[in-house]
């Protein structure tokens, strides 16, 4: 098993396409740090500009409040929307890239079991969704760290406003970034499954894009009729459920519990939706894999 | 006949004493209540005009219905006549506007400005003043003052502005009582709704914000607790252009 995870690692690794996402990672990462460096008061003043008739904030409030911690959740909360599609160049060529190859069949030809191979391919595909989300976390949380020092962390909500200490924010981060991995890797074993039924990657990345936006929209659409029929049971509902570590309990005078999450029960129901995904992506990936006849 | 107008000279005698007595009585007790709203308001800012400058350490609570806040360390800087800061040193703090309305010198260094009405006491036996513009564009409406007149203190506030809603304040004092600088002050303020579009905010629904309709045109208050005062030592200006 660990010579086949090894076999599928050189070969995704080897591909310059799979430089093509760490490359648009830190395009976006580095423009948007850019961005804010030179105008990130603006973008401050607009989030303010819904409280700026109650508070007075001064220009000291506007420089700590556009700290490291602050600017890579921003980078996230844009970025973790774009990264599936990212996810899904890869996954979604893991098998159909070798059936269009043609070296799918000879693959076969050695002494492994399907459900091996394609566990090896799966894992493969896994720790290349990690990779680039640890990539992601060094340039946006540690890059913005380094370019914007630290201060406490205010998350805007559309309903209300959460400030956190200086000191518990990392954790959070850690925890937030352990989810996205599970979240990732949801959309790498949709890609992985879609990648069983075509002999070209272009199909199964293009069909997880699409299933992605669909189901993106359709969770962020707030329309009554979905909100209990369809949302609870789309993927894309739960993968933002990182979020919800940065989203703290507060005491009856409204001032933060250190080490507190609003909704953890939440936070554990999402994250046992998105293994169920997984688990039934890739069970029916292989089921299929191993009634396949593969003529390619 | 002697007789008998002898006992009416000492009837009429015995009246007059008790009249003398309740005039008196009457004197004693208008004498203290004497005291006019002026003579008041005297009293009390002269009592505040002891303080040129101050700094102030303490813990600050921040309880607005959308906010959720750590309690602040922060230290609050006044300089006369009407300068006021209020600085969290390292973190960040969600300052109301008005805030400068947390010392009082502010509203008496202009008293000249406002005709003054007394308006009896309240249930404590804090006497009201009321102070009401002489100016049509000034931005305070009306101001209210509850003054405990055996300590020259203004206990409670309450100013009405054109602009920014209703401030009130609320000072115990203990420590710095001679100095009329309160050891905790409540200083409670209006807040306008605060929503985002959900479009920007990308918002994880975990079910906490189903009760949105509660966090609108709700009270917001600050609650400072004053650890120390380093008073009249001399503040620089450049502080307040933080």
């Amino acid at each position: 098993m660990w010579n086949l995870l090894k076999i599928e690692l050189f070969k995704i690794f080897k591909r310059p396409r799979t430089y093509i996402a760490f490359g648009a990672i830190a395009a976006i990462v580095f423009l948007f740090q850019i961005a804010l460096w030179f105008d990130g008061k603006t973008y401050i003043d607009l989030i303010l500009s819904n409280i700026d008739a109650s508070f007075d904030f001064s220009e000291q409030f506007k420089t700590r409040l556009l700290n490291g911690y602050f600017v890579c959740f921003a980078v996230l909360n844009i970025l973790l929307i774009q990264m599936p599609l990212l996810v899904a160049l890869i996954a979604g060529d893991v098998i159909a890239g070798e059936a269009n190859m043609g070296t799918l069949r000879l693959s076969l030809t050695k002494p492994v079991g399907r459900t091996q191979y394609m566990l090896g391919k799966f894992f493969a595909s896994s720790i290349y969704t990690v990779s680039l989300l640890l990539f992601l976390a060094v340039l946006a949380l540690f890059g913005s760290i380094l370019l914007f020092g630290t201060n406490d962390l205010v998350i805007f909500r559309s309903n209300s406003i959460h400030q956190m200490s200086h000191d518990d924010i990392f954790w959070r981060y850690l925890a937030a970034f352990g989810y996205a991995a599970v979240a990732l890797t949801t959309v790498a074993s949709l890609a992985f499954l879609l990648s069983v039924f075509a002999d070209n990657s272009i199909g199964p990345i293009i069909a997880t894009m699409s299933i992605v936006i669909v189901f993106t929209i359709l969770s962020e659409m707030n329309i009554p009729l979905y909100d209990k029929t369809i949302k609870p049971y789309l993927f894309t509902t739960h993968m933002v459920a990182w979020k919800g570590f940065f989203y703290v309990q507060s005491n009856e005078e409204g001032a933060t519990i250190k080490g507190s999450i609003e909704n953890l029960p939440a936070i554990l129901k999402s994250l046992f939706v998105l293994l169920t995904y997984i688990v039934l992506f890739v069970s029916s990936a292989i089921w299929i894999f191993r009634k396949k006849d593969i003529l390619s | 006949m002697m007789v008998r107008s002898t006992v009416v000279v000492l009837k009429k005698w015995g009246y007059a004493k008790y009249s003398f007595a309740i005039i008196f009585l009457l004197s004693l007790f208008t004498n203290t209540k004497a005291q006019t709203v002026e003579e008041i308001i005297q009293k009390v800012k002269t009592k505040l005009e002891k303080i040129n400058d101050y700094e102030a350490e303490g813990k600050m609570k921040t309880n607005v219905a959308f906010i959720k806040a750590p309690v602040a360390t922060v230290k609050v800087f006044y300089k006369k006549p009407d300068k006021l800061l209020i600085l969290n040193e390292t973190g960040i703090s969600f300052i109301p506007k008005g805030s400068v309305n947390i010392n009082l010198n502010n509203l008496f260094v202009n008293m000249n400005a406002f005709d003054i009405i007394d308006a009896g006491r309240d249930n404590e036996g804090l006497r009201v003043l009321k102070l009401l513009p002489k100016s049509d564009t000034a931005d305070i409406v009306l101001s209210t003052l509850y003054v405990d007149e055996k300590n020259m203190l203004v206990k409670r506030s309450k100013t009405t502005t054109k602009e920014n809603g209703t401030y009130e304040l609320e000072m115990n004092y203990a420590k710095y009582l001679d100095y009329a600088l309160p050891d905790r002050i409540v200083f409670s303020f209006n807040t306008k709704d605060y929503k985002l579009p959900k479009g920007i905010t990308l918002d994880y629904d975990d079910g906490s914000e189903k009760n949105a309709d509660k966090l609108k045109n709700k009270k917001g208050t600050v609650e400072i607790s004053y650890k120390s005062y380093i008073i009249n030592k001399g503040i620089d200006n450049k502080i307040f252009s933080k």
